[in-house]
């Protein structure tokens, strides 16, 4: 009797499942089938390691795409692909959307690494991408297909290093990167060089230590840290991690201040972090406190109005400007054609975004001023604007 | 390196080991009575450290009560699993079961990716287990005492019962040979469903252990450690509780001392614990505390 009822929950549950995912794929067939639609691909962590990054972009873009919803007179449809902060996975994301779903152009990804693996084959199949966040140089470079509106890591290291000598006025700094990460790696590289260049000593770092992404423990690290009691450790990472990272430094003791990069600015990161990420620093590419442009006015509000009581951050807005640069392109570029876009893409010049003016120089990459925020009372605080040089 | 230094890294690493010994425990339970490996054991953490989350959430459970609900719901869900998915395979060949363990783990994952949804949670961390103790320079949280005393009065209680009670000595002949202990009137399927219910359990407490070391929470939380402690349990000499104890000092001890002293190979750290799985395999297959045992004809 047991047995029946159970195989039956078992079928019950196999079903709804079943279910859950022939949504999607319904939805996905259905626009196949139209053709007076143009295609714009998304993909995005919406799960794993950086789903709180990849989900507040898609919000962004989700929002654009509400407000501008047609461009040559056709409806732009958004196709929505789950990246799941996975490399190989990415690189399926990209290629499902270019080759299934014949997407004009791509928005994403939330990620360096992400962005990293799609790229290539984006470029093989010459579909041109616009990242939203991904700010590690090596995604741009030699990948003519590959636009980015946000500002890059030589800039975002030494905003930090600059805001560590000048303002915190530290001699002497720890680094713990995610060498899973290209992000991380690279971001801590900059750092690295631009905080020696500050202080003239080589010296002045004191420590490397490393981590993976998904680890959990990082006593055995920030052990040997505590010993060399650096006046800022540098930590750039995944929230998450970060988040545990600095929990666990300050239960070993630790009170060095803690300094991070873009990534940070996710909830999650303080839900985490409770307590101990209180006072932490880190650079960002947007805040509510200073809006740039009158599209920045125009996005807070609509922000406000679709996702009530949630606070504006930097991943919906830039998710936002890159719908908006992706469209200006196919406008420009007067048809859907991948290659005619990519051309209309860089020579995106002065274009009014929410996060700023939003000039491709060439290498695909913005030059945008950064913005320093902190954590303070359970808040993301704004603490100054550091222009480009 | 300095002593003090030292001392810290040893015991950031019994934190971490204790942690490893607790869920391994779980593991060694089950395999020790029904010879299957329950891959869906880092799933059912999980699921604990949800309860939990949602019972202080939404129907705002003073902390205590919350983990027993947790633990008693995640009880009854091992035990359902059991029903559902292993027992129907009683006597198919062993590889079914492993096959759907693994399908097992999938769908409790998918699942909760589905309700839950992917974005990272915390854990409430209650301040009685979070305190900070000092030792001359040596930083302890009040959880690092706590788990390898909760570690430890577990592993009591149930060798306790394994060895001299009535149950365990049912349990015991049970994992000998199913059918003559049927034979000889013990109802296999309690005692089954009485192994998964202690392996959920444990892994309830583990999972909550977990959350509160590393008050992290997603759908997949649950796969690294229990990848992690199942090579303690096989370590340790797999069947064997205290050899799952053992085990799981030996990897987290090692993890740590190996990120310490040898900080350029940190990117190396999960495969240290798949190198030692492999290495004890080929010296010692039982495990360094596991029994030799004739295959059955």
């Amino acid at each position: 009797m047991f047995k029946r009822f159970s195989l039956i929950a078992m079928a019950v549950v196999l079903m709804a499942a079943l279910a859950l995912a022939g949504c999607g794929q319904k939805e996905a067939q259905k626009t196949t089938e139209e053709s007076d639609v143009i295609k714009i691909g998304v993909y995005e962590p919406m799960t794993g390691a950086s789903a709180a990054g990849g989900q507040m972009t898609v919000e962004g873009i989700e929002l654009a795409n509400e407000m501008y919803p047609e461009v040559l007179g056709k409806k732009i449809q958004l196709v929505i692909v789950d990246n799941k902060t996975d490399k190989t996975e990415a690189a399926n994301a990209v290629a499902r959307l270019i080759e299934k779903d014949k997407v004009s152009v791509i928005i994403g990804s939330y990620g360096s690494s992400l962005s990293m693996s799609g790229g290539q084959v984006a470029k093989d199949a010459g579909v041109p991408v616009v990242g939203c966040s991904p700010t590690n140089p090596l995604v741009t470079l030699d990948n003519d297909y590959y636009f980015r509106v946000c500002f890059i890591d030589p800039f975002q290291g030494k905003v930090m290093a600059k805001y560590a000598y000048e303002t915190l006025k530290a001699k002497t700094a720890a680094i713990i990167m995610d060498i899973s990460n290209d992000y991380s790696v690279g971001l801590s590289n900059f750092f690295k060089k631009a905080f020696i260049e500050y202080t003239g000593d080589e010296k002045s770092i004191v420590a490397e230590m490393n981590y993976k992404t998904g680890d959990q423990d990082f006593t055995a690290q920030l052990t040997t840290i505590k010993e060399l009691k650096p006046d800022v450790v540098f930590a750039p990472g995944n929230y998450g991690e970060s988040a545990l990272l600095i929990k666990q430094a300050r239960e070993l003791g630790i009170d060095s201040k803690f300094l991070g990069g873009d990534t940070w600015e996710a909830p999650e990161f303080i839900e985490i972090g409770g307590d101990a990420v209180e006072g932490v620093a880190f650079s960002t590419h947007y805040t509510e406190e200073a809006p740039v442009t009158e599209v920045s006015e125009e996005f807070l509000n609509a922000y406000k109005n679709k996702y009530g009581g949630k606070e504006a951050n930097a991943f919906a807005a830039l998710g936002f400007d890159a719908y908006l640069v992706a469209r200006d392109a196919i406008e420009r570029a007067g048809s859907a054609d991948p290659k005619a876009i990519r051309d209309a893409l860089s020579q995106t010049k002065d274009f009014k975004g929410a996060t700023g003016i939003i000039t491709l120089d060439e290498n695909g990459d913005a030059n945008k001023s950064a913005v320093i925020k902190k954590v303070e009372g359970g808040k993301f605080v704004f603490v100054s604007v550091v222009e480009p040089e | 390196m300095t002593f003090q230094l030292f001392l810290q890294h040893l015991v950031n690493g019994i934190s971490l080991g204790s942690l490893y010994a607790l869920i391994a425990i779980g593991y060694t339970m089950v395999y020790g009575i029904l010879r299957l490996i329950n891959f869906a054991h880092g799933d059912i953490i999980m699921l604990a450290t949800y309860i939990v989350f949602f019972g202080i959430l939404i129907f705002s459970l003073p902390w205590w009560l919350a983990f027993i609900i947790s633990i008693i719901l995640t009880t009854i869900i091992g035990v359902t699993v059991e029903r559902a998915a292993y027992r129907p395979l009683r006597n198919a060949p062993r590889i079914s079961i492993l096959i759907s363990a693994i399908g097992v783990s999938f769908l409790i994952e998918n699942l909760s990716l589905v309700i839950f949804g992917g974005r990272a949670k915390s854990f409430y961390q209650p301040h009685i287990f979070t305190k900070i103790i000092n030792f001359g320079g040596v930083s302890l949280m009040s959880l690092t005492f706590i788990i390898p005393v909760t570690a430890g009065i577990l592993l009591y209680c149930l060798t306790y019962l394994v060895n001299h009670t009535k149950t365990g000595m049912a349990m015991r002949a049970t994992a000998r040979d199913f059918e003559t202990a049927r034979l000889m009137g013990i109802d296999i399927n309690a005692i089954i469903s009485l192994t998964f219910a202690i392996g959920s359990a444990l892994a309830a407490v583990g999972g909550i252990m977990w959350g509160l070391r590393y008050p992290q929470i997603h759908p997949f939380i649950g796969i690294m450690p229990g990848l992690k402690c199942f090579i303690a349990a096989v370590v340790g000499g797999i069947g064997n509780i205290p050899g799952a104890m053992l085990g799981g000092f030996i990897l987290g001890l090692g993890e740590i001392m190996l990120v310490a002293l040898l900080p350029t190979l940190t990117g190396y750290r999960d495969a240290f614990a798949f190198i030692l799985l492999i290495i004890i395999l080929l010296v010692r297959p039982t495990g360094i505390l596991g029994e030799k045992i004739a295959e059955k004809v």
